[in-house]
């Protein structure tokens, strides 16, 4: 009995509540659910972010971190609920998000940079 | 061709009889109504009692129908004498589409008016008229006459005018209308025809009339030039009687009709008691705003609101929906409304918005709060407070400030900075330099952060709106420019990166946010730039081209100068947007948004439209590195006189 009731504490340590276990992001389909899904309309096809989105191009948010998000987010974007989005797609799209390329400097790039000037 | 008038007695015509009775002269051209003399002989032969039997040539003459006369000519229709009334308000241009019930002004204004002050405009739509119209004002700073159906051609200008009102944006708008039904010929000017022509847009224009004769047309137009354009502006609407415009002007009247002088009238400035207090407040303020909404009404309100700013050296929050302040200086958008202890709103028209918070589309519910912070006080100095109608919700939720005054800012502004630069004592200004140098710095940054942030996608396809920008910008700076379009829809990215700082920077956005607005009113601002040579450019939406796109004809056909760069980013996308919203509310069908939403399969073809339009375009252009070269053949037309199109395709924000 004590053994059972150590595991169980492992597991839930090891899982968020109400979050299904998940396996390692699949960057491939998280592009085919960036566009199926929408995210793009807000943040951008490059995650860039804009008037209506935050950047997030290589986001800084681990997976987990995205699904607490999109399950209650802050500010004007709307909640995602795991019959909308699974964990496991939220973390494809993770993973996807991750691939995006960084910006360069906008120093390295010569009409930003000569706005940086003025 | 020709047309054949019979005339025969009727009231219009006994009307005119009458008043020319007692001057007895007879018109060298205009035959007068046989049975209106045949009355005017009754007036003056009264017979004396006893009343003799009449005659038989008498009985006769009183009972015979009177001979029809054929008047096919006339030198002078009444519609000449309103382009004479038009003349004397100064306008520019008359923007229409053609409609029978205005062919009498139509014709006057070219024949007669030799079609110069005003020049006619050829529009393809209605909308497009007083969209260009409402575009012209935002640089000219006074109307362009437009014309319309009073009927089918109202209808298709009402979204445009509504816009103009929420904008606070004079148009002079002639309606034609037969309101006789004896003068209707057939169904289409049955069809073409109504009771009170006005009535439609009254909620949503300051004044209207429905002249029914040229002296009263005459007073009540000079009339509506003046209510127009006293603070608040707004559209008004004069209907012109087609029977007045073709049918001869009284012989009588022609040396007697006269032509009010039009004064305008001075905006209102704010009650020097209340500006007194407004003053004492801001300077004891610590963290005082400025938020400003459509203060300069002329390059001067610019100006004074600098002077205001750097007086207290408060920061500027700009609205936007007017060239307000330089977007360069350093107190540019360094402040906000939850720091401020003092907040002067200058012709805000949602002040409340500007101060409160509500439960985002993403939750259920609806629940507001201040984001001012505990104690703020507010001030505001609004016209809006001296005008408004009720059924159009355009004036949105009450804002409880703390002094209100009604008045128009930029009238009030060089007393209020008298009156502030009267209180700054030496400790004080001591204070303001240590805040405005804080401020600055805020001000620095948040531009370092934007440039930055530009970078970001730089290279994607579609292009992201921050590399549009840049390029354009790359390409503007060195040039006399006006951007003649709104930035909402492009993450108000020329906002961050451009430098706005001259009066015709920026005419602000559509007033109520009605679609449509867009591709007109960056035509009409730029008919307006044309003469002072200067570079108009238009980021033109294409949700917004496809209400009307006939307007890119007008802008080929009368040679304006102005560059188009598609914001092609193939959606209505706010509405996609908001669908994926209810979707995600619902918990369901997130991916079927851009049913009814998106503009695609096909793809439509912008620069072949323009083309089709006979406009110089290029594109579609996706490849990021295209566009710099592209814009710069572009301007190489525009520069020449031409209109000119590139569709980029872009992302969504």
């Amino acid at each position: 009995m004590k053994k059972l009731f150590l595991l169980a504490t492992f597991a839930a340590a090891t899982m968020i509540p109400g979050m299904s276990q998940t396996h390692a992001g699949d960057a491939s389909n998280g592009k085919r659910l960036f566009l199926r899904d929408g995210c793009y309309e807000c943040h951008g096809y490059a995650g860039q972010g804009g008037g209506a989105g935050a950047r997030i191009a290589t986001i800084a948010l681990n997976p987990q971190g995205l699904i607490r998000y999109v399950r209650a987010p802050a500010g004007q974007m709307p909640a995602y609920t795991d019959k909308v989005i699974t964990d496991q797609e939220l973390t494809d799209i993770h993973a996807y998000l991750q691939t995006m390329p960084k910006a360069k400097p906008a120093k390295d790039i010569p009409l930003l940079n000569a706005l940086q000037k003025n | 061709m020709a047309r054949s008038k019979k005339i025969s007695v009727d009231r219009r015509g006994f009307l005119k009889g009458a008043a020319a009775g007692a001057a007895g002269a007879a018109a060298a051209l205009v035959a007068r109504p046989e049975a209106a003399k045949a009355q005017d002989a009754a007036e003056v032969h009264r017979p004396a009692t006893p009343t003799p039997l009449p005659g038989a040539k008498q009985t006769a003459a009183e009972t015979t129908p009177p001979p029809r006369v054929d008047v096919y000519t006339t030198d002078r229709p009444g519609s000449d004498f309103m382009v004479d009334v038009i003349k004397t308000m100064g306008f520019e241009y008359v923007a229409a589409n053609p409609g029978s019930s205005f062919r009498g002004i139509h014709e006057s204004l070219l024949n007669y008016g030799g079609n110069k002050a005003p020049e006619l405009i050829t529009c393809c739509h209605e909308e497009s008229s007083v969209g260009m119209a409402h575009g012209y004002a935002k640089i000219e700073g006074k109307p362009m006459l437009i014309m319309a159906h009073g009927t089918v051609g109202l209808q298709h200008a009402s979204m445009a005018i509504y816009n103009a009102y929420a904008d606070r944006v004079p148009v002079y708008i002639i309606l034609g209308n037969i309101l006789d039904g004896r003068w209707r010929r057939g169904d289409v000017e049955w069809a073409h025809s109504v009771q009170d022509a006005a009535s439609m847009v009254r909620d949503y224009t300051k004044w209207d009339d429905t002249p029914v004769s040229l002296g009263q047309f005459a007073e009540s137009a000079v009339r509506a030039y003046k209510i127009a354009m006293t603070p608040p502006m707004e559209p008004v609407v004069i209907v012109a009687d087609a029977v007045l415009q073709e049918e001869p002007m009284p012989e009588d009247e022609r040396g007697k009709l006269q032509i009010p002088k039009l004064t305008l009238a001075q905006p209102p400035a704010g009650d020097y008691g209340a500006v007194k207090e407004a003053a004492r407040m801001l300077v004891n303020a610590e963290s005082p705003l400025i938020v400003a909404g459509r203060v300069a009404r002329t390059p001067e309100g610019i100006k004074l609101l600098v002077e205001l700013a750097e007086t207290l050296q408060a920061p500027v929050l700009d609205r936007r929906f007017r060239m307000n302040f330089p977007s360069p200086h350093p107190l540019a958008g360094s402040g906000s409304v939850g720091s401020a202890d003092v907040i002067l709103g200058l012709e805000v028209p949602d002040m409340w918005n500007t101060t409160h918070t509500q439960t985002p589309i993403n939750r259920m519910g609806m629940e507001s709060r201040p984001i001012t912070k505990p104690g703020a006080k507010i001030i505001t100095v609004f016209a809006g407070d001296l005008f408004g109608k009720s059924n159009y919700q355009d004036f949105g939720r009450y804002a409880e400030v703390d002094l209100a005054i009604a008045a128009d800012a930029e009238a009030t502004l060089p007393v209020l900075i008298e009156e502030c630069k009267k209180l700054v004592t030496p400790d004080r200004k001591s204070a303001f330099e240590q805040r405005g140098a804080k401020l600055a710095e805020v001000s620095r940054r948040n531009r370092e952060r934007d440039i930055e942030q530009a970078a970001w996608g730089w290279d994607a396809s579609p292009v992201s709106t921050a590399r549009m920008a840049a390029e354009l910008w790359n390409q503007l700076k060195d040039e006399d420019w006006s951007l003649v379009s709104d930035l909402t829809f492009v993450s108000n990215w020329p906002g961050r990166l451009w430098e706005f700082s001259k009066p015709y920077h920026f005419i602000g956005g559509h007033g109520a946010y009605g679609v449509g607005y867009g591709a007109p009113a960056a035509v009409g601002a730029a008919l307006a730039n044309k003469k002072h040579g200067r570079i108009s450019v238009n980021i033109q939406c294409d949700g917004d081209l496809n209400y009307a796109p006939g307007v890119l004809w007008t802008a080929a056909h009368h040679r304006i100068p102005l560059l188009s760069i598609m914001h092609n980013n193939r959606a209505y996308h706010q509405e996609l947007m908001y669908v994926e919203d209810m979707a995600a509310r619902a918990r369901r069908g997130v991916e079927q948004a851009h049913i009814g939403t998106a503009i695609t399969d096909p793809n439509i073809d912008y620069a072949m439209m323009a083309k089709a339009y006979g406009m110089f375009s290029e594109g579609p252009i996706d490849n990021p590195n295209d566009l710099g070269p592209a814009i710069k053949r572009a301007i190489e037309v525009v520069k020449k006189g031409e209109p000119a199109m590139i569709d980029l395709v872009t992302q969504p924000r």
